[in-house]
């Protein structure tokens, strides 16, 4: 039990886990256990607010909630034991303690629930809309003093935010100098994260860039046939075909999938597909779909779904945000004809796919009309050679051509 | 009129009923204006409705204090005549209700002769008359139609909420040279106060601080302003300071002095006895939100009468018209739970 800090066995706390590789600090901005539930591996247990968004952070360990040790909304170091837990009966040799009555073990006794949990928020905005419920003073408070409304807890109506809000926030910022509340998810801070990446990307990688063209006439002719017979909501999408396709690629190529650490290539042991999802009130995020050359075509759409139903709402878990590695953009048919990627650091390739184009095209000796998507991959260079990128391509263009082993 | 009250300094101020201060100031007028007399339905011998002319007959004849048929539109034209031939009539009218009968020779004359004859003929008139609800006097005596005169331009519209208002609005209204309505509010005629007897005419264009706060600013008039202030107490007690500003006039409106309030406060709760929908605390409330939305921390509350008429039975008509836990309530939500 690598997370426990607590020298009470029966106890163990449960630490703000890293949710990205640039993350070092959080707040909780939501409980979403309460004081003596029993969670088990793989429950959510709060939601925390990123730099990049709210994300549902889970728990690896079962265990019975004793008691909140940071308040809601405060700003947290990456590892600070933010709940304590009871080990489950099962867990502790010969101490039979029903899951609320721990009888006398050593350590603090679990304080009375209503006394020592802090109660989830009442019914609030939803904090995921664009617009901060703020009162116009509030607001033009904070814009007086370049705070951010995302980041202040409002204590107002319905959560509002209101004058004393961004008084006290401005005060706690001067007190501590903290540049904290600046530093948050609105669209303005995500498009200042997006800079330091790409910025980093380009300055720390040595690119290079393929390209190839892909027929997606028999990839478009299967995936018809295929969901004709199916119900609207068991279709597969071209994206998660691309997704599965690099997965695939990426498994027989492990050069490109991990990360560059120090001075060397770390390829991963599991291939994470992460998709870059622009959001509509602008910035992008890019989860993945875990294991993607090891789940079948349906099991990676409907994790694509999923990534993209949450990215929207802003509910992305963190077990999605964290472990990327490699990341696919898919322009879709609007789009443009290829994309010259960026990677995101420290990954070792992106793979690009432009929009499907009706072009001319060789077959045999005979010109043709056929739908055309070119692949692109930017790989790091350090890492890879310009040969291996076009094996790379070859392979994924190859897993496209042949649909049916998708 | 015979009780004292000692204020800080020391002086002695004598208080006296609203009723009272309504008598004195009118006993006042016809006392030192000849010009000035006073007609209406029963002022004379029965001293009024609210018995606030009671006395005066015997004492300036009836020539000075006449009665009336129940002809309001007659009455009330038969004033704008006479201010128009030099004299300076008050008119009562026994309740806001039944000056519906008189809307044309007060909408439609009072208020646009000075402006259809090209500035020739200005309405020296004054009418009084009383509105709101609290006793049981059903729906056709007790409604607060104040908010409907507020929106005719050619009229000042004014509440006296205090004695002293009562006292010394009335002079200043005769010596105003257009048409003045004095909304008297039937709950207030016993409430008793301090009367400055020396303190002459006041304005009729400035709202009263009538209670100083920080938190939030309560909005009223007339027959709210004695909740408002007993809101004010019970919210005190819970450590949130409300400013109850009394608006004196209803037309035109003092945002200045309800801005500068807002400044300070940054909420604002306005309580009208009034309906809501169309009604004077939504004017009120939309100005302030032109005029302060930079400085508001939170929206601009009405708290109004529920869309009734007013009920007869008792414990109906409370629930109809805004209370002092209504009051305290909506201040409780607009300055969050503290």
């Amino acid at each position: 039990m690598n997370d426990s800090t607590d020298l009470d066995v029966s106890c163990f706390d449960y630490l703000l886990p890293s949710l990205g590789a640039d993350m070092d600090e959080g707040r909780v901005v939501e409980w979403r256990v309460g004081a003596g539930d029993t969670v088990h591996r793989g429950d959510l247990m709060a939601v925390v607010e990123t730099e990049k968004s709210d994300i549902d952070i889970e728990i690896w360990h079962d265990g019975v909630v004793e008691e909140f040790l940071v308040e809601i909304g405060e700003l947290i170091d990456v590892g600070t034991p933010i709940v304590r837990l009871r080990r489950l009966d099962a867990e502790l040799s010969g101490t039979s303690d029903s899951a609320r009555a721990p009888s006398g073990p050593p350590g603090p006794p679990p304080a009375p629930t209503e006394a020592s949990a802090p109660l989830p928020p009442a019914p609030r905005f939803d904090r995921h809309e664009e617009r901060i419920p703020a009162s116009p003073l509030a607001r033009r408070l904070a814009d007086e003093r370049s705070l951010d409304l995302s980041t202040i807890e409002g204590t107002g109506p319905h959560g509002a935010v209101v004058e004393a809000d961004v008084r006290r926030t401005a005060t706690a910022a001067t007190a501590t100098g903290s540049s904290a509340p600046e530093r948050q998810r609105t669209p303005a801070s995500m498009r200042a994260l997006i800079a330091e990446r790409m910025s980093r990307a380009n300055r720390e990688i040595p690119h290079y860039h393929l390209a190839r063209d892909i027929d997606v006439g028999p990839l478009d002719a299967w995936l018809a046939e295929r969901n004709a017979s199916r119900p609207i909501t068991e279709r597969v999408l071209p994206a998660a075909c691309l997704i599965r396709a690099v997965g695939l690629a990426a498994a027989k190529h492990r050069e490109f999938n991990g990360a560059w650490v120090d001075d060397h290539a770390e390829p991963a042991d599991s291939i994470n597909v992460a998709m870059a999802i622009s959001l509509r009130r602008g910035g992008l995020v890019t989860p993945h779909v875990e294991a993607a050359d090891r789940r079948s075509l349906d099991e990676v759409m409907e994790r694509l779904n999923e990534l993209v139903a949450a990215a929207r709402s802003g509910n992305l878990r963190a077990s999605w945000m964290t472990g990327s590695t490699i990341t696919v953009t898919h322009l879709g048919d609007t789009g443009a004809d290829l994309v010259h990627g960026v990677i995101s650091p420290p990954q070792l390739a992106l793979v690009g796919f432009g929009r499907a184009r009706r072009r001319p095209w060789v077959i045999e000796d005979l010109v043709t009309i056929r739908p055309i998507v070119t692949a692109t991959l930017a790989a790091d260079h350090r890492a890879t050679d310009g040969a291996d990128g076009s094996r790379f391509l070859a392979t994924i263009a190859h897993h496209l051509e042949h649909p049916e082993d998708l | 009129m015979s009780d004292l009250t000692t204020d800080p300094t020391g002086v002695e101020t004598p208080t006296m009923t609203y009723r009272e201060a309504m008598r004195e100031a009118i006993r006042d007028a016809l006392a030192t204006d000849e010009r000035v007399f006073i007609m209406g339905e029963d002022v004379a011998d029965y001293g009024g409705t609210y018995a606030v002319t009671k006395g005066l007959y015997e004492e300036f004849g009836r020539d000075r204090v006449r009665n009336t048929p129940l002809s309001e539109s007659g009455f009330v034209g038969a004033g704008i005549g006479a201010a128009l031939g030099g004299l300076r009539p008050i008119v009562e009218i026994m309740t806001v209700n039944f000056s519906l009968l008189a809307l044309d020779q007060l909408v439609n004359t009072a208020a646009t002769l000075l402006h259809m004859s090209g500035g020739q003929f200005n309405v020296p008139l004054v009418v009084r008359t009383t509105t709101g609800a609290g006793r049981q006097l059903a729906a056709q005596h007790s409604h607060s139609l104040e908010g409907w005169f507020a929106h005719v331009p050619g009229l000042k519209v004014v509440a006296p909420a205090t004695p002293e208002d009562a006292r010394w609005m009335l002079p200043t209204a005769l010596a105003d040279p257009n048409p003045v309505i004095i909304f008297e509010h039937s709950a207030l005629y016993n409430e008793r106060g301090p009367v400055d007897a020396t303190l002459g005419p006041v304005d009729l264009e400035r709202a009263a601080i009538r209670r100083a706060g920080t938190d939030l600013t309560i909005i009223v008039s007339a027959g709210m302003v004695p909740k408002a202030i007993e809101a004010a107490d019970q919210l005190a007690a819970s450590g949130v300071s409300a400013e109850v500003i009394d608006l004196r006039s209803l037309r035109p409106l003092d945002f200045d002095t309800l801005a500068a309030s807002l400044d300070c406060t940054h909420r604002a709760l306005v309580v009208d006895e009034g309906w809501r929908t169309g009604g004077l605390s939504g004017e009120i409330a939309a100005s302030l939100g032109e005029r302060c939305f930079w400085s508001l921390d939170a929206p601009v509350t009405r708290l109004a009468s529920a869309e009734v008429p007013i009920p007869y039975a008792k414990h109906l008509e409370t629930a109809a018209i805004p209370q002092v836990y209504d009051i305290v309530a909506n201040a409780r939500a607009l300055v969050g739970e503290r």
